[in-house]
């Protein structure tokens, strides 16, 4: 005889099969505090058949892919898009990744001093931004060194090809996937301002403070400070949501 | 009895042949996907799938037909039809509305039907025999243990009917029929519907065709339209199954304007309890080999004994 399983309807309670063995009545009251553990014959074969027939009448789970897009979640890992005017050509992304799949080819372009006998200014030109897709294994490293935000995970994820030579992505096609890089997720009510922001409301706030001081002091007679030009913060880029603390 | 009235019966039976186990199959299809969260076919003939049979036809007839070459080839390639024909030939002897709505009224109609049904588990006999493979000789061997286990349930059961209505005649059990017989048979209609079952080899009883064990068992070497037979006979053994187990226990051609609509009402019968079939499939897990033996030897037959006894009270009772 099988000791555990309730099989065994009601032919020996088993005390210790009771979980808490009630203390009055004693062996008496051993079966009616058991009895919900034991059903009737055949319960568990119409359970089965209930939990089908549930299943059934609910609406079924498939995502009707080609005919329908699927709705991916904000931060899925569909293909890396490249912002190619952040890149600064500092190579981290290439160096880090663990399969060399990214490529880059630059040169160095020289400015004009801006004051007469300064010094050359010279910056990085991106020539060439490449992800070998068939060799990538989506990591995302480059992503996480990137420190001028110039790479992002795109959900966009039909780009497969019939040639393997193909999935070599150059930065005309990264930078149109950066037009389907969602907006992050919005910040928690009572989070921290992000740092761009709080920058520029700093910077307007001294520029209202020094406009004030120069009001109230007209009778110094004093010039008027040139206003700076061009204020503290980065200025807003185009075709780029606001990408801050990377929530 | 003329010519062109045996002929129209033929096609009838014919057509209904060819186009019920399709249904079954079909409807196979959408249900169980329906109740494990899926969609089933979807594309095949535009709406809703409904010509994935259609094409899975097509995609047999063009499969190359191998025989293996140690096979004994004359059986091999004889078994599907073995399978598929006998099924054929029940259905001409089930009755389907009142006043001569039958194919072939047979006079020993159940002896008939069993005797007929039983010979269409010999196909996949000769197929495991004959495809010279261990897995097709396990499958086969596993098919004729559980004919031998679950033929007996299934004609004592019968056997019950035949009492209660007094004859073998399946349109003259159908005749004598009244209403409170369901009720009565019910135990009877239980094993009938659970042996047939077992007998087509159906889930849970399939071990026979364990996919994960042994295969496909007895059709494991069976390729093209050889191997789609194999599975026709399947869905015809459902859809033969559901209509004998409506004419015996459920009433048949019995209902709400029965002279007119009789057949609706057989159609309707047999399909409610194909469902039953497909969500028995899609509901239990498969039943190991020795379960299989003890579910026959130990729960059917007793039932089925005990319904014989019941009924022989009650019809000496009532008389």
């Amino acid at each position: 005889m099988t000791s555990r399983p309730p099989s065994t309807a009601g032919a020996h309670p088993d005390p210790g099969a009771v979980p808490v063995p009630s203390p009055g009545p004693g062996a008496g009251a051993a079966p009616g505090s058991s009895g919900k553990r034991r059903s009737l014959p055949g319960a568990g074969l119409a359970k089965g058949l209930a939990v089908t027939l549930r299943t059934m009448t609910r609406r079924s789970v498939t995502e009707h892919y080609p005919d329908t897009q699927p709705e991916l979640p904000p931060r899925s890992r569909g293909v890396i898009a490249l912002f190619e005017e952040n890149c600064t050509v500092c190579m981290l992304c290439a160096r880090e990744c663990p399969d060399w799949c990214i490529y880059i080819d630059s040169h160095k372009e020289t400015a004009p001093p801006t004051a007469p006998g300064g010094r050359e200014r010279s910056r990085n030109v991106l020539d060439r931004f490449a992800i070998d897709f068939s060799l990538c294994m989506y990591c995302g490293i480059c992503i996480e060194v990137c420190p001028f935000d110039a790479l992002f995970w795109s959900p966009e994820f039909e780009y497969a090809e019939t040639d393997i030579h193909e999935l070599t992505h150059e930065r005309d096609r990264l930078r149109a996937w950066m037009w389907t890089v969602p907006e992050p997720p919005a910040l928690d009510p009572a989070a921290e301002e992000p740092k761009e922001i709080a920058a520029a409301r700093k910077t307007a706030d001294k520029l209202a403070a020094a406009e004030r001081a120069a009001a109230e002091q007209p009778a110094a007679g004093q010039p008027v400070r040139p206003e700076p030009s061009e204020p503290a913060v980065r200025p807003e880029r185009p075709g780029r949501p606001e990408r801050e603390g990377d929530a | 009895m003329d010519v062109l009235d045996v002929a129209l019966r033929l096609v009838a039976v014919l057509v209904a042949f060819l186009t019920l186990p399709l249904l079954v199959g079909q409807t196979e299809h959408k249900v169980m996907a329906h109740m494990q969260g899926r969609v089933g076919p979807m594309y095949a003939g535009g709406f809703h799938g409904w010509a994935q049979l259609v094409a899975d036809g097509v995609k047999f007839a063009q499969k190359e037909d191998i025989v293996p070459d140690g096979a004994d080839r004359r059986v091999f390639q004889l078994a599907p039809a073995v399978a598929l024909i006998p099924y054929l030939l029940v259905l001409v002897a089930i009755p389907f509305a009142p006043d001569g709505g039958v194919g072939q009224a047979v006079d020993a109609g159940i002896f008939f039907v069993l005797a007929v049904m039983g010979v269409g588990v010999l196909g996949s006999l000769m197929g495991g025999w004959a495809s010279a493979n261990k897995f097709s000789l396990l499958g086969g061997l596993r098919t004729g243990a559980q004919l031998m286990a679950y033929e007996l349930p299934m004609l004592l059961a019968a056997a019950s009917v035949a009492m209660a209505a007094g004859t073998a005649s399946l349109t003259g059990i159908l005749d004598a029929f009244e209403w409170w017989w369901v009720p009565w048979q019910i135990i009877g209609a239980l094993v009938f519907f659970t042996a047939g079952l077992a007998e087509l080899q159906r889930p849970p009883f399939d071990a026979p065709v364990a996919d994960s064990e042994i295969i496909f068992g007895a059709y494991t070497e069976y390729t093209g339209l050889r191997f789609a037979f194999f599975l026709l006979a399947e869905y015809a053994g459902i859809v033969v199954l559901c209509a004998l187990t409506t004419v015996l226990f459920l009433g048949g051609w019995h209902g709400p304007f029965a002279a007119d609509l009789g057949w609706v009402w057989t159609l309707l019968k047999t399909s409610v309890l194909a469902f039953v079939v497909i969500w028995l499939r899609v509901s239990y897990p498969r039943l190991r080999e020795d379960q299989i033996q003890r579910v026959a030897w130990t729960g059917l037959v007793p039932l089925a004994l005990l319904q014989i006894a019941l009924t022989g009270v009650v019809k000496v009772v009532i008389q």
